[in-house]
């Protein structure tokens, strides 16, 4: 099967930054792909050169096996949710979701009846008259889906989507996107910061640093088996240990600086620089004595001593098991 | 510590009215609103219905003093003799052809300004298109007389380049042309839109600043060639700035009395007629109702402007 998109050695350079460097992946039409990385990482730049807004300047991109490295936007089958939504201020909502079909010169009644269809589709029949500017922020995060996908791409193209919206907004969109996904058979490729959301929406997931994909995974094996310490530290919030190997902070005990070292476990003495409480959990900064900084968590009300204040003496303590060993770097 | 303490204790008297007025956030924006609203209300809105309350007066014919009764005589004779209908007529189609002009002259330049410039090279456009302000408006005229006349640099260089033809034949063009170029309609006209176009690429450039980025990403992401995104988007967006722009030089046309002195046709404008009837020739009260024309038009356009959607946007 040919892929959706497809990354040939692609680069892209802006000054003397290099936003995206030879960065080469394949996403299968249908699949719910992520771009996760921190501001800066080339995430977005990668989105926008799917979408068209950049073009590269060495590689290859190709849309369903057709190289369209120098073809405009508005000649590609994929259409994009703006981060900050891009609704056009001075048209209706129903004008909003329909300009796709009228600068394609659809008929009015036609582009009447599918721009209901799309606002019906986001649970916003009756906002067609209405002005972007009478909008909530969760109603112009569905006006943008609709008008993108009024257009039946290929692949849509989503640009932190959710990042405006408060928590149990966000929730619910994340739900509603991944069963819009779903029903729609769309390739959704999805940039965001936040890891729990690339995790918990994903097929696959690209973990972006420095202008290059880190690792390309499932949900599940970035979780469990990360090859970098970029990935188990901005992916799982792992503990990175002497560089070869991660150790998860809920897998970390916090004990007494003389508790003597179970079969099959590591033992690391340090001092607590900090604590803080995090209602289902608490959660210790500790500094080693060869100068590591070490995150353990615990279930809040464990057997752990919760009232130990920084500058006690402690023992760090993990099972074996638990170090999951970095091998790309 | 001591000092603290004595802070504490007897705060700076400027420091208490400002908490005064922290307090008051209200009182503060209504006190300083008084100054300006003083001086328009007063002066600005004084002079505006004493000129509009002249023009309902009407001079004595034989005595040429100003009679202080209510008629609507000096209008019937603005609106009546062929000559004075002729300069409303003529200003018109002037500052209606000189905002058209500007207007298309300033939008790439404000586009560009805006939206690709960047740095020193936008901060160079910005005072470039400044700097003719902070010229004396009376040496730019005299210098485009210059510019304009029969052995002036313009003719000089046409006929260098073996032009000469081409300067002749549109100056025979009847309307626009004359005996040269700095004693014709179009002479005036060139010397019109070089002063007014600042007025009309500052306003459009500042709405285009205010368009983001991602709206012209969006138009051409759905499908949108440049040219559909540019009517589509971008004009709707900028025609606030368009509308504020040609309200400038649509005025400003309608209101001056320099240029079409100085250069130009011998027809008179509005302005000079202004100049004229409360000068020279005594007249208040038709000075008054030719300088009421530019507000009722000015009026007529703002309507329009609005009927035909130029502030939706904002």
């Amino acid at each position: 099967m040919t892929a959706a998109i497809e990354f040939r050695d692609v680069r892209r350079v802006f000054g003397a930054i290099v936003a995206v460097n030879r960065v080469s992946f394949a996403i299968e039409p249908g699949e719910f792909f992520s771009m996760l990385g921190p501001s800066g990482s080339g995430k977005t730049t990668c989105l926008r050169l799917i979408a068209g807004f950049e073009l590269p300047d060495g590689g290859e991109v190709r849309l369903d096996g057709i190289d369209v490295s120098a073809t405009p936007p508005y000649d590609r089958n994929v259409n994009t949710v703006f981060q900050d939504y891009a609704l056009f201020p001075h048209m209706s909502v129903l004008d909003n979701v329909t300009y796709g079909l009228r600068v394609r010169r659809v008929p009015a009644a036609e582009c009447r009846r599918q721009g209901e269809e799309m606002l019906a589709l986001v649970k916003l029949e009756d906002t067609g008259a209405r002005r972007p500017a009478q909008l909530s922020g969760g109603q112009k995060q569905r006006v943008a889906l609709a008008r993108a996908l009024v257009n039946r791409p290929k692949v849509l193209l989503l640009d932190e989507p959710l990042g405006a919206l408060d928590l149990k907004l966000r929730e619910e969109m994340q739900l509603e996107l991944r069963s819009l996904q779903r029903r729609l058979g769309i390739t959704f490729v999805y940039v965001t910061h936040d890891q729990g959301e690339a995790l918990s929406m994903s097929d696959r997931v690209a973990v972006f640093n420095s202008g290059r994909i880190e690792q390309l995974d499932s949900p599940q094996s970035l979780y469990n088996r990360p090859r970098t310490a970029f990935v188990a530290r901005f992916v799982g919030g792992a503990n990175v240990i002497d560089g070869h190997y991660a150790v998860r902070a809920e897998h970390i005990a916090v004990a007494d600086a003389g508790a003597p070292v179970p079969a099959g476990a590591m033992r690391v003495a340090g001092t607590i620089l900090d604590t803080q409480y995090h209602g289902a959990v608490r959660r210790w900064q500790v500094r080693t004595d060869d100068d590591q900084l070490i995150t353990a968590t615990r279930p809040e009300g464990d057997a752990a001593p919760a009232g130990r204040e920084p500058g006690t003496r402690v023992a760090l303590i993990w099972a074996r098991a638990s170090q999951i060993p970095l091998t790309a770097d | 510590m001591t000092t603290c303490d004595s802070n504490l204790a007897a705060p700076h008297p400027l420091r208490t009215a400002s908490t005064f007025f922290y307090r008051r956030p209200s009182l503060a924006v209504y006190l300083l609103l008084v100054p300006p609203l003083l001086w328009f209300g007063t002066v600005y809105l004084g002079s505006l219905f004493a000129l509009l309350a002249q023009s309902f007066y009407a001079i004595d014919e034989y005595t040429a003093t100003i009679v202080r009764r209510v008629t609507l005589a000096t209008y019937a004779q603005l609106f009546t003799q062929p000559a004075n209908l002729d300069i409303v007529l003529r200003t018109t189609q002037m500052a209606i052809a000189v905002t058209i002009v500007a207007a298309v002259m300033a939008f790439p330049l404000a586009n560009f300004m805006a939206r690709h410039a960047r740095g020193r090279v936008k901060a160079f456009f910005y005072v470039a298109v400044m700097l003719p302000m902070w010229t004396s408006y009376l040496v730019k005229v005299y210098a485009w007389r210059l510019i304009l006349a029969k052995e002036g640099i313009l003719s000089w260089c046409l006929s260098a380049l073996g032009l000469d033809g081409i300067l002749e034949a549109v100056l025979r063009t009847p309307g626009i042309g004359g005996p040269s170029l700095s004693s014709s309609y179009l002479g005036m006209f060139i010397v019109f839109v070089y002063m007014w176009l600042p007025f009309m690429v500052l306003p459009i450039a500042a709405a285009l600043e205010r368009v983001p980025a991602s709206l012209l990403a969006a138009s051409a992401d759905l499908g949108a060639t440049p040219s559909q995104t540019f009517w589509r988007v971008t004009l709707p967006l900028a025609l606030p700035g368009v509308a504020a722009g040609s309200i400038f030089t649509f005025s400003l046309t309608l209101g001056d009395y320099i240029i079409p002195s100085v250069v130009g046709a011998p027809g008179y404008f509005i302005g000079m007629m202004v100049y004229q009837q409360q000068g020279t020739a005594g007249n208040i009260p038709l000075a008054a109702a030719f300088s009421v024309v530019p507000i009722v038009l000015i009026g007529i356009y703002l309507a329009l402007a609005r009927r035909a959607g130029a502030f939706d946007a904002l």
